[in-house]
């Protein structure tokens, strides 16, 4: 379960392309190289979180609804790319698959169930998507098995790149943190210059309204919840290819995305992107520098396991600390 | 109370110990184990009733209380096994009173800043804060290695109550029953009481409540304390009744599932955590042994649950409650 958190992504990742670095036999200096190194984790952490939670945003901010069921869409986005990657041998195409299924799913989610729950209070949409996370989960293990699916990193993508310092990074952890660089800026523009953005931005606002002006406002919910559905399978697709695919990956990764979009404001893309970052910065580099840090005070025996307790704590320390000065998050739309 | 309701509590409370009773004189014991996990899980749904229902404070993270009750359990009968002391020169023990009262009090110190916290917010950021500290506690249990981390933590003797053989199923049941009852008893008192008043008021209308000069967020604190420290309470029996701690019982799933026995019993009703629990615990067991992926199923009835029968079970059998 607690795969998706950073510091396990090592353990996990086949294609490190300096093992001895990724995985330190024993307490090793603290170099530059090491620093930028796990400070390009914390980032591709975030850049993903920000995929999940940009989606999960958009749904509150437009629909007002609470959708626990957001990390089943990002682990069929994974399910999709690694089957057809598995068939046709394309990373590319089960890519673009996963992105069409996911939107699929998400649509298909929305019409049959999610759209009788707008007018419902938070408890009945709490219940009802815990309920699809039981249908998606069984539903998915049903399809494929009790057994992970593996993707492998496109070949373009593999391969490292020199960082200064004298460190190596691999090519396809910086393809995401582009992609993710690319979606913020696309969803930036498409929020803040097309007509569809104003729609949404509208919906936030004044639902009635806005339907009231003849804007097909059931459509408008839809195509918002496939867009957001869409950009948590591409994060699954993207991961997929660093981590196992199997059933239960997408409730670590949802949970750490509320935590994101607590932190950042609920229903703001912005506050999505800031707090996505933080959380994926302060994550890793608590897991990285914790242990060493303690290192300091404590004996060695003891300096591991208490830092990688508290490290591991950390994020939530970090949304309580938040919350407790801004209760409404750092960039809250809806207050 | 309506008069179906209270036939319907009272049905649901003879008919518990009466199965217990008769799977003893059948020498059925899987089906004693089977109401003792009933009356656990009731008793951690009272718990969670006390905010969810009553005060309308949706926590999605109650499963840190009863993980926490749970490793109260489990940690002092481990130091008490190895004869270690714990922090602070204090012994194990495996009385369970000692350790029903630890559980307890653990869980209301606990529970305290987390409801400082989180009641400062509400709607969506409650339930996501309530789930993100129980993440807190769980991700704390994994990584904590001396105690089992992610493999959990056995607890080789069930531990000791005066007066009663605890290894014997049906002497264990009579006990857990004993204390649902007491929570149930509990439970009625605050909901007739001034402070039961105060708490729905705070649910339905908490500016007019603030106008008569009670401050909603006190109460609110207090109900979330009392609900966690009855949670934590079952999470104890549940660690003796499984003889097994894990950070499972801390998981986002278990917060989930709690709030799952208390809306397809009845939220805010005197029975619905009973209802809940034997109705989940029957489809577990009944769907569970026709097919290994019941959950799915599962899922489905909860659906159909929030679509067609909003008062749960107790709605069902009692008619809507007077003021929702």
């Amino acid at each position: 379960m607690a795969a998706f958190v950073s510091g396990q992504f090592r353990t996990q990742d086949r294609y490190a392309p300096l093992p001895e670095l990724l995985q330190p036999a024993g307490p090793i200096p603290l170099s530059l190289a090491l620093l930028i190194e796990q400070l390009l984790n914390g980032l591709q952490l975030g850049v993903m979180l920000f995929l999940i939670a940009a989606g999960l945003t958009l749904i509150f901010g437009v629909m007002g609804l609470i959708n626990l069921a957001h990390g089943s869409l990002y682990m069929v986005g994974a399910f999709a790319c690694a089957s057809v990657a598995a068939t046709t041998g394309s990373f590319w195409l089960g890519l673009v698959t996963s992105l069409a299924a996911a939107a699929a799913a998400g649509a298909l989610m929305e019409v049959a169930v999610i759209r009788r729950l707008y007018a419902r209070d938070h408890l009945d949409q709490v219940l009802a998507t815990f309920a699809l996370i039981l249908v998606f989960s069984e539903g998915t293990r049903w399809l494929f098995g009790s057994f992970p699916l593996y993707l492998d990193i496109p070949p373009v993508l593999q391969g490292a790149v020199a960082l200064p310092g004298g460190g190596q990074y691999p090519l396809y952890r910086l393809a995401i943190i582009a992609v993710g660089v690319l979606v913020a800026a696309g969803l930036y523009l498409l929020i803040g210059r097309t007509r569809l953005g104003m729609r949404i931005r509208a919906g936030e606002t004044d639902r009635e309204m806005i339907a009231a002006l003849g804007v097909d406002i059931r459509a408008l919910y839809t195509l918002v919840f496939a867009l957001g559905a869409a950009l948590a399978g591409l994060a699954g697709a993207l991961v997929g290819a660093l981590q196992s695919v199997q059933v239960g990956m997408g409730e670590p990764a949802l949970i750490l995305a509320f935590v994101v979009i607590v932190i950042g404001g609920i229903g703001s893309i912005k506050g999505a992107l800031v707090g996505a970052v933080l959380v994926g910065l302060v994550d890793t580099m608590g897991r990285f520098l914790l242990p060493k840090l303690l290192a300091l005070a404590l004996p060695a025996t003891q300096a591991g396991p208490v830092g990688a307790a508290i490290a591991s704590m950390l994020i939530y320390i970090l949304m309580a600390l938040i919350l407790a000065f801004r209760p409404s998050g750092l960039f809250s739309a809806r207050s | 109370m309506s008069p179906r309701e209270k036939a319907a509590t009272l049905a649901l409370l003879a008919l518990l110990p009466a199965a217990a009773l008769a799977a003893l004189l059948l020498g059925e014991t899987f089906y004693i184990t089977l109401a003792t996990r009933i009356a656990v899980l009731a008793l951690a749904a009272v718990g969670l009733n006390i905010a969810l229902g009553l005060g309308g404070l949706v926590s999605f993270g109650h499963a840190a209380f009863f993980g926490l009750g749970g490793y109260a359990a489990g940690v002092l009968a481990t130091n008490a096994f190895n004869a270690e002391p714990l922090a602070f020169g204090l012994a194990g023990t495996t009385s369970m009173p000692a350790i029903s009262l630890v559980a307890v009090l653990l869980c209301g110190l606990v529970a305290l800043p987390i409801g400082l916290v989180s009641l400062r917010t509400s709607g969506v950021y409650f339930i996501m804060i309530t789930l993100a500290f129980a993440q807190m506690i769980y991700y704390f249990a994994i990584s904590w290695p001396a105690y089992g981390g992610e493999d959990g933590l056995s607890i080789y003797v069930r531990n000791a109550f005066p007066g009663v053989e605890t290894a014997k199923p049906f002497s264990f049941f009579v006990l857990v029953f004993a204390l649902l009852l007491a929570a149930l008893a509990l439970f009625h008192r605050l909901q007739a009481s001034r402070f039961g008043a105060a708490l729905e008021a705070s649910r339905q209308n908490p500016v007019r409540l603030a106008a008569l000069g009670i401050s909603p967020f006190s109460i609110r604190l207090v109900a979330f304390v009392l609900s966690a420290m009855v949670t934590g309470l079952a999470g104890a029996l549940f660690a003796d009744l499984n003889r097994f701690v894990s950070p499972s019982m801390l998981s986002w799933h278990m917060s989930g599932e709690l709030i799952v026995l208390v809306i397809l019993g009845g939220k805010g009703r005197l029975a619905g955590p009973l209802a809940g629990a034997a109705l989940y615990v029957a489809f577990e067991h009944v769907l569970g042994g026709l097919t290994e992926r019941w959950q799915f199923f599962l899922g489905l009835v909860l659906l159909a649950v929030v679509f067609l029968a909003r008062g749960g079970l107790i709605g069902l059998l009692a008619g809507r409650p007077r003021h929702g």
